[in-house]
């Protein structure tokens, strides 16, 4: 794979004039995984529902191509073909709006996930921050097709959408703070290749912290309580049809593929081979020639493990939702960060920089 | 022109045509809307100056939560048109209210005429990057930083200690 980077990078120097290379150099990485993660989101929609009915014994799509893997598509074209029915007390302009708000930002942080060696669209040097950033503003589009919709259904769901994040936004950054202070750096990429020893091993309670957190951030059961469909029909997007629900659908799906993203990054050394530095010159070159495919290999195994456990657990009580974030986690992840700045400061084994 | 110059034109628009929009909508919901829109151009400001981290705490912090939290207390209130106050006598109100602020309009007019090209100096390289916001936190300014810190934790207990009292 780093022969893609290196032919594009000599492709790219043979364009003369300096802004028409800089052009070309911001839309191709950012086309490329654009499309490279809605293609894995079509994919993604049939693996779930094929494991999900794995898991419950049944069977899933089996009928459109080789083990039903075009269904996706059959659906995706089914859905653009339906009608955009918009109610008639709505507000148009926010219900127009809001899931533009809630995708774009979905697919917009993959530019700040380094996808394999060298393989990243821009390389801030504040990138989990940024990537945190872009990602609130989800919860506002959220709300806003809860208030615009004009139904209660709609705004119930809405508020517990917002509440929720809110609550678990907080233990959710506190858990990255150890990983950033084992890194020395926001950098992604620097956070990779600091992880000689991945980050699981020297912070299984920030991962165990991050990974529910980022469950409930993307609604998920067992916190898939703006969308519980015995209380509030379908939460948030009761009222969309059309394309403008099939957006909300591909955001719940990119948003899974990014929790897997980020979990693989912060905590399971990323792009790298396991245990590339031990097996010497052919881990290494592992890492280097395959990053991508090591990177797409550990996303989907934690976007299998969250199909697995929506196909375990029930849902949780808004109650326990709100005291599970403020009582156990918040003071959970606060004492990950003690720990961690004591043993990173004595530099104790694996926590050595 | 400059790219940088379009794009500040572009932000200083949007962010004063948004904050006009903010006190001119009568629902509080567009209001707040508008205010998201103001908040958004000022961090893309911030962006133009490469100040990352300011960028970054704008939208995160006045765009995603401040305003997350405005917009959620309106929305759990369900304002209706018929609960707003009514505005009475709104043109005395507004030309009294300029006839206030007339003063501030000098002001500003004259910063036109004062205020000369190249009178500023560039801010430095690393305005408002992580790591020169971090120093000034840890050095020059901790213990304002510590002060600020101890007051937030007071507000909060305070909220937790009122709301859970039992009545």
């Amino acid at each position: 794979m780093e022969v893609l980077v290196q032919l594009y990078t000599a492709i790219l120097s043979l364009i003369p004039f300096e802004p028409v290379r800089n052009a070309i150099n911001m839309l191709v990485p950012t086309l490329a995984i654009a499309s490279m993660v809605l293609g894995i989101v079509f994919i993604l929609i049939w693996w779930e529902r094929r494991l999900i009915a794995f898991v419950q014994a049944r069977l899933g799509p089996n009928r459109l191509g080789p083990g039903g893997i075009f269904q996706s598509f059959a659906d995706a074209l089914k859905v653009m073909l339906k009608e955009d029915i918009v109610t008639a007390d709505a507000d148009v302009i926010l219900f127009t709006i809001a899931p533009i708000l809630v995708f774009v930002p979905g697919l917009l942080v993959y530019s700040l996930v380094p996808v394999g060696n060298g393989m990243i669209v821009s390389n801030v040097n504040v990138a989990i921050f940024l990537f945190l950033a872009i990602s609130s503003i989800t919860t506002l589009g959220i709300l806003m097709a809860g208030w615009s919709s004009n139904n209660k259904y709609s705004l119930m769901g809405g508020i517990r959408a917002v509440a929720q994040a809110i609550s678990y936004e907080i233990p959710l950054l506190l858990s990255i703070v150890g990983v950033i202070m084992l890194a020395g750096s926001l950098s992604m990429v620097d956070i990779v290749q600091s992880q000689n020893v991945w980050n699981i091993v020297r912070q299984p309670l920030g991962f165990i912290i991050f990974f529910i957190c980022s469950l409930s951030e993307v609604n998920r059961i067992p916190f898939d309580l703006p969308e519980a469909e015995s209380e509030l029909v379908s939460g948030y997007n009761t009222e969309y049809s059309g394309f403008k629900f099939a957006m909300f659908f591909l955001a719940e799906y990119i948003n899974t593929f990014t929790l897997g993203a980020l979990c693989t990054t912060l905590f399971f050394g990323g792009w790298r081979f396991p245990f590339d530095n031990l097996l010497g010159d052919i881990g290494l070159q592992l890492t280097a020639q395959l990053g991508i495919v090591w990177f797409i290999l550990k996303t989907m195994f934690f976007f299998s493990v969250v199909v697995w456990i929506r196909g375990t657990l029930p849902r949780v009580r808004t109650d326990q939702l709100m005291a599970f974030a403020w009582k156990y986690l918040l003071p959970a992840a606060l004492l990950n960060i003690f720990v961690t700045s004591i043993f990173a400061a004595i530099g104790f084994g694996v926590f050595s920089r | 022109m400059a790219a940088n110059t379009i794009f500040f034109m572009i932000f200083s628009l949007v962010a004063i045509i948004s904050g006009f929009v903010m006190i001119t909508r009568r629902h509080p919901l567009s209001a707040a809307l508008s205010l998201v829109v103001t908040f958004i151009s000022l961090a893309g400001l911030y962006g133009l100056l490469a100040a990352k981290l300011l960028f970054i705490i704008q939208i995160l912090v006045y765009a995603g939560a401040i305003m997350t939290l405005v917009i959620f207390s309106i929305m759990l209130l369900n304002v209706q048109e018929e609960d707003l106050p009514a505005e009475e006598r709104i043109i005395e109100r507004v030309s009294i209210t300029t006839l206030i602020l007339l003063p501030m309009i000098y002001i500003i007019g004259r910063s036109f005429t004062v205020i000369k090209d190249g009178q500023f100096p560039e801010v430095s390289q690393d305005f408002g990057t992580i790591h020169s916001v971090g120093m000034f936190l840890f050095t020059t300014y901790s213990f304002p930083f510590e002060v600020i810190s101890i007051l937030l934790l007071i507000s909060l207990l305070g909220v937790v200690v009122l709301a859970k009292r039992r009545i």
